[in-house]
């Protein structure tokens, strides 16, 4: 039988880390939601979605959430944890793209180191978006993290090589990103394989739409890789990482006043994404994640 | 496409050495190589040389598989050869062969049942090869027949059409390819098909090309399974590209390294 490679995010004490626990995406048997056809040993995990800098597009619906912590990233991840018991933190590092604050390398480090001391939760790690600044940003994060078994992303065909290798010398599992094109999902993890990375360290990021934005075309190409996968193809056999809360804040729809129209479209746009074979979803608005977490239990407890 | 590598078989001679001076390191050098270039499997046959087959059997299994837990294809036209050397066997197994001649049925399948083991039907009997499609059908028909009296699970077995050499059948090769097509629909669940390819060019000049020419032609009418020599690396090329037009496999730019690494 042809399953799903696992990956473990966060290290505890007596793994070589600090985190409290570890959370385990993936492994699955079978499609999503098909129980009697193979085992499905993880559920869907969360991820909150907290950033180095101040988000500017935010729709006020969505910010007025997190209030003033948004200035400041150990407060936002404090309160994600206290306030809203979140599982897991994804920090990301907009603010080190070129062309937001254009933060350095030393600046994310510290940033990362502090994060690090202050929250326990595993931790994954996801760059500027920009190929060039990452290729030398993740490096670092991954240095930084050592021992930590954190997630870095994302990796691109543009600059693979030195963040799979130092991902690998790290410890740590890594994020590959295509966009929504499973020829070129199936192409870039064999090129990070060949630099001496397992391929079941490997998560794939498939690049997803929002609701009305592409959703089917990214649920079509998921479905189209994990069938590959259950059927044998272990260069698509890695779980899933979607980055939910990002497409579906971008939609217009999404941006109105009534911030409820916002959280349904993330959670409609994460719901259709766990059908599809989702394995780790990075989300921002709080009831969102709630109600997707109910989501999640309901189909796993058979509630 | 599912690869059996023909190479460890005594009518090659450097097996045909290695089995009788019971020389380990060369037969498993022979596994190894095959699985590195594809092979899913491996044939075992200890060849016409071999004087003492239902030992030698034996001890070319349990040399391979001290390297390797592929599936072993165990090749012989004598029932208590195969009997033997599926006492022997850990890896999963392959039985090559029975022919639809009753007295061959009646021990390979009970033994193939009893194993667990895979079957290979070869479309031939006492009478000989078939001469054209129908009497293909027909010897498949009575292979079927009988598996599913025995309650034999039908998508464990093999049948093979019988390639024959282009020199010598050339006016059958067409009815050959076209059997492959037609023992998939005899049955649901339908058997699968396999087929010995080199004899295809046997004896003949341009082996390599004529292999791989009908070996693209046999999957592009449904071929499951071939036995073939995997080292030929422009024959394996072919058989994957064949499997991605026919959207077996994802395509990536590097869809022959992908292949090797799934």
């Amino acid at each position: 039988m042809s399953k799903i490679s696992t990956i473990t995010i966060g290290a505890t004490k007596a793994e070589g880390g600090t985190r409290s626990y570890n959370i385990k995406i993936g492994g699955e048997e079978a499609l999503p939601g098909l129980f009697k056809e193979g085992a499905l040993p993880n559920k869907p995990r969360i991820a909150f979605e907290v950033w180095d800098t101040l988000p500017l597009d935010w729709p006020a619906g969505l910010s007025a959430e997190y209030g003033k912590a948004l200035n400041d990233p150990l407060l936002w991840a404090e309160k994600c944890a206290k306030k809203f018991k979140a599982d897991s933190i994804c920090l990301r590092l907009q603010g080190t793209h070129p062309d937001y604050a254009n933060k350095s390398l030393e600046e994310a480090a510290g940033l990362i180191k502090e994060m690090l001391k202050k929250i326990s939760l595993p931790l994954i790690i996801v760059g500027s978006g920009d190929d060039e600044k990452d290729a030398s940003l993740l490096p670092a994060c991954a240095e930084t993290t050592k021992g930590e078994r954190c997630l870095i992303g994302s990796a691109t065909q543009e600059n693979y090589k030195t963040i799979a290798l130092s991902t690998l010398a790290n410890g740590h599992s890594l994020i590959a990103e295509s966009p929504i094109d499973v020829n070129i999902a199936k192409q870039l993890n064999i090129l990070i394989s060949d630099t001496g990375m397992p391929l079941d360290k490997i998560a794939i990021n498939p690049t997803i739409g929002a609701l009305g934005y592409g959703l089917e075309y990214a649920y079509s190409i998921m479905e189209r890789a994990r069938l590959a996968a259950l059927s044998g193809d272990k260069t698509l056999a890695s779980p899933f990482v979607c980055f939910v809360g990002q497409e579906a804040w971008r939609a217009k729809e999404a941006k109105v006043e009534d911030s409820n129209q916002g959280i349904m479209w993330e959670v409609l746009t994460a719901t259709a994404l766990i059908q599809a074979g989702a394995d780790l979803l990075i989300m921002r608005h709080p009831k969102a994640i709630e109600k997707v977490s109910k989501y999640i239990d309901n189909l796993y407890n058979g509630e | 496409m599912f690869v059996v590598g023909e190479l460890i078989n005594g009518m090659y001679p450097y097996i045909g050495k290695a089995i009788k001076e019971k020389d380990k390191a060369t037969i498993q050098k022979y596994a190894l190589e095959q699985i590195k270039a594809g092979a899913d499997a491996l044939d075992v046959n200890c060849g016409p040389v071999s004087k003492e087959p239902i030992s030698d059997i034996v001890w070319l299994i349990e040399s391979i598989q001290e390297v390797t837990d592929k599936t072993l294809c165990i090749d012989s036209s004598k029932p208590q050869v195969i009997a033997s050397g599926l006492k022997v066997a850990k890896n999963p197994v392959i039985i090559n062969s029975t022919t639809a001649d009753p007295e061959k049925l009646d021990i390979l399948v009970p033994l193939a049942k009893e194993y667990k083991a895979k079957l290979i039907g070869l479309t031939i009997s006492a009478k000989g090869i078939p001469q054209n499609k129908d009497q293909r059908l027909e010897l498949a028909a009575v292979i079927l027949a009988h598996c599913l009296d025995a309650e034999f699970p039908i998508e464990n077995l093999y049948l093979d059409p019988i390639a024959m050499p282009i020199n010598v059948a050339q006016a059958q090769e067409l009815d050959i390819l076209e059997s492959i097509r037609e023992f998939r629909i005899i049955s649901d669940p339908s058997p699968k098909t396999i087929i010995g390819l080199s004899n295809v060019s046997q004896g003949l000049s341009a082996r390599s090309l004529i292999n791989r020419t009908f070996l693209v032609m046999a999957q592009g009418f449904g071929l499951d399974a071939a036995i073939l020599d995997p080292l030929d690396s422009e024959l394996m090329d072919a058989a994957i590209t064949s499997d991605l037009i026919l959207n077996k496999n994802i395509y990536c730019d590097k869809y022959l390294e992908a292949y090797k690494k799934r």
